[in-house]
């Protein structure tokens, strides 16, 4: 066996191992003390389960592949208010009235480019100023913000159309309409990080940039069609998530950016840059929906949820290190 | 001679060029409307200022020692959430030193995860808000949280009281300010604490602790937090669960502001105090301007990311970054 072999299977596999034992626990512990009489792995709740998982799984695709270059989005929350009430508030525009059911591709595509826009915007900014992306998503985590209030005060922007909603609550081959969405992006992305150049290269900057720059990969453009991309998810997830609710407030999405980097980190990306996947954040995302589902099926509070998250998060931490001293002991022998 | 002469001012404006900025805003602002220059308005902006700029203070030391706090906000809650509840059960004098007490060794287990484990301070912390926000929620159930004796108590005076004309939250904020200053600037633990933040190993191999340090920083952090919720208790007298939540951003943003790097090893306490009267004059001027609340967030997304920039810049001695 391969010096670090071992604890490489086992971090790899760890969010798996993780979400069996949360589905035997709430199984069990549900027999117990459940309030309702259904089965926590019933099929319909499990449905639900990657259903709910979906808007924060889309904006964590796209925040892996960001923070394996070595950079960190905050203002996905913000970015993700923006599309909401663009694609809402634009139904609704005159410019647009003669066109009917027709309005809703187009309002897609127009709260799709403006997130794309926004990200871009970041990742120009990081790439041409040099300023660490911490800090410039930082501010534009409080900028966007502010532009999401301009468009209707702290008032909330509501439009329901019913096709689109019929859209959203469709199911296909069983699976929920955002579940599709949520699929859909992590096969593309998934693609494109293990057999692309542009994945290759992900992954050589976020090691080492200097390294990177010297093999002649443009890293600047690269970073930023990163953030583009991640910019356009949040729009996407907004998107899907508004297409059925109908109404957004305009502190929606607020500490996204936390749950997001949660998940993916939960999932083995590297908050450093360099290592993680697409399929690894996605373990992290239903990991951390199936401990809020769990929690509340067994009848525990709200705030257990916050409490456990956030130690489950230090501790994955810990054991990482852990098996990483072990790997580099693993390595001296 | 001349070019002389232009390098210079282009230094002066590189290396000070957030407090030229801040005269500048002061002047249009003043100009524009000249009750944002008065007496009474100065008070209210420090006023206002003063709970975001106590945890600022704080949170300058854990990042010139190289880290991030993002539990300072959750952090707040708790301590104000924790502050009111002891004050009706214990007595206010009982209930603050528990309330420190408690919020310290909140901060103990951070300093000890980022310190003695060397764990990621940014992962670390953001697990710590999450969970001391269940926390705070766990203790209180959920509800808001009241004094019940509103006017019999002498609580109110951290944060509603006055002494020689100046409200004690500035006052507060002003000593804690000279003292933190003090503390960074003279003495052998300040120096620490710039010397493991600019290069560890190089400070652990000159024989300092990185790892107590680094706690330390994390207990000094804690201890501001427990101070800017014990005002925040003070003035309001009664809270609900969520009362710093997204603070530990605009701290942080005030931080940066002020000129401390990301990076570590940089930054001190007056340029923190510059940066948090910076964000507290915009907000008001543009306020007193009629402008909505919101335009601030955009305005002061700008001012960081130009703040920065230019600070970089200066350093690398060119404007726009040379990666390809």
């Amino acid at each position: 066996m391969q010096p670090g072999a071992l604890s490489d299977a086992l971090k790899k596999g760890a969010i798996w191992g993780f979400i069996v034992l949360e589905l035997i626990f709430f199984s069990v512990a549900g027999e117990y003390l459940a309030l309702s009489d259904k089965a926590f792995m019933d099929y319909e709740n499990m449905l639900l389960l990657l259903k709910q998982s979906a808007p924060i799984g889309i904006i964590a695709i796209g925040m892996t592949i960001v923070m394996i270059n070595g950079n960190i989005d905050l203002s996905v929350g913000a970015t993700y208010a923006i599309a909401a009430i663009i694609l809402l508030d634009s139904m609704t525009w005159t410019v647009f009235a003669g066109l009917g059911d027709w309005v809703i591709p187009v309002s897609w595509l127009l709260a799709l480019a403006v997130g794309t826009f926004l990200g871009a915007l970041n990742g120009l900014i990081v790439w041409k100023t040099g300023v660490d992306a911490f800090i410039v998503t930082l501010g534009s985590m409080l900028g966007y913000r502010g532009i999401v209030f301009m468009f209707n005060g702290e008032n909330p922007t509501s439009h329901l159309n019913w096709t689109l909603v019929d859209f959203a609550e469709a199911q296909f081959l069983g699976f929920h309409t955002a579940t599709w969405f949520l699929a859909i992006v992590t096969v593309i992305i998934w693609f494109v990080m293990t057999r692309t150049v542009h994945g290759r290269n992900a992954y050589a900057i976020g090691d080492n940039r200097e390294a990177a720059v010297n093999a002649g990969i443009r890293v600047g453009p690269h970073v930023m069609i990163n953030f583009a991309v991640i910019g356009f998810l949040a729009a996407l997830s907004a998107v899907v998530f508004y297409s059925e609710s109908g109404s957004v407030n305009p502190n929606d999405g607020q500490l996204y950016e936390l749950w997001v980097i949660t998940a993916v980190v939960l999932g083995g990306t590297k908050i450093t840059g360099g290592a993680g996947s697409v399929i690894g954040t996605i373990g992290g995302v239903i990991a951390i929906q199936l401990l809020r589902k769990g929690l509340g099926h067994i009848g525990a509070d709200t705030s257990t949820v916050n409490l456990v998250i956030g130690l489950i998060l230090i501790a994955v931490l810990v054991l990482d290190r852990q098996l990483n001293v072990k790997g580099k002991e693993e390595l001296k022998v | 001679m001349a070019t002389m002469t232009k390098q210079n001012i282009g230094n002066i404006l590189a290396k000070q060029g957030i407090l030229v900025a801040f005269a500048l805003f002061i002047i249009a602002f003043t100009i524009a409307n000249p009750k944002f220059l008065s007496v009474d308005n100065m008070f209210s902006v420090v006023r206002s200022s003063a709970i975001l700029g106590v945890m600022a203070l704080g949170v300058t030391f854990v990042v010139i020692s190289g880290n991030l706090d993002l539990s300072v906000g959750s952090m707040m809650s708790f301590s104000t959430i924790v502050v009111l509840d002891l004050h009706d059960q214990i007595g206010p004098l009982l209930a603050i030193p528990a309330m420190f007490a408690m919020t310290i060794a909140l901060g103990a287990f951070i300093g000890f995860l980022v310190g003695y484990l060397k764990l990621n301070s940014l992962i670390v912390t953001l697990g710590m808000l999450s969970a001391i926000h269940g926390l705070t929620l766990t203790y209180s159930g959920g509800k808001n949280m009241d004094i019940a004796d509103k006017d019999g108590t002498w609580f109110s005076v951290f944060g509603q009281g006055t002494a020689l004309g100046i409200p004690v939250p500035i006052l507060i904020f002003i000593a804690l300010a000279a003292v933190l200053g003090l503390v960074l600037g003279k003495t052998a633990f300040g120096r620490k604490v710039y010397a493991v933040g600019g290069n560890g190993t190089a400070a652990t191999f000159s024989g300092i602790r990185r790892a107590r340090t680094v706690f330390l920083c994390y207990i000094m952090s804690s201890a501001c937090v427990a101070t800017a919720g014990l005002i925040q208790a003070s003035r309001s007298l009664g809270s609900q669960n969520t009362v710093g939540q997204g603070l530990e951003l605009e701290v942080l943003a005030a931080v940066i502001l002020g000129g401390a790097s990301l990076m570590g090893g940089s930054g001190t306490i007056f340029k923190t105090v510059v940066g948090v009267l910076i964000l507290g004059f915009i907000q008001n001027g543009l306020l007193l301007l009629g402008l909505q609340f919101y335009v601030q967030f955009v305005v002061t997304w700008v001012i960081i990311i130009l703040a920065v920039w230019l600070d970089i810049a200066a350093k690398r001695g060119r404007l726009w970054s040379p990666i390809a």
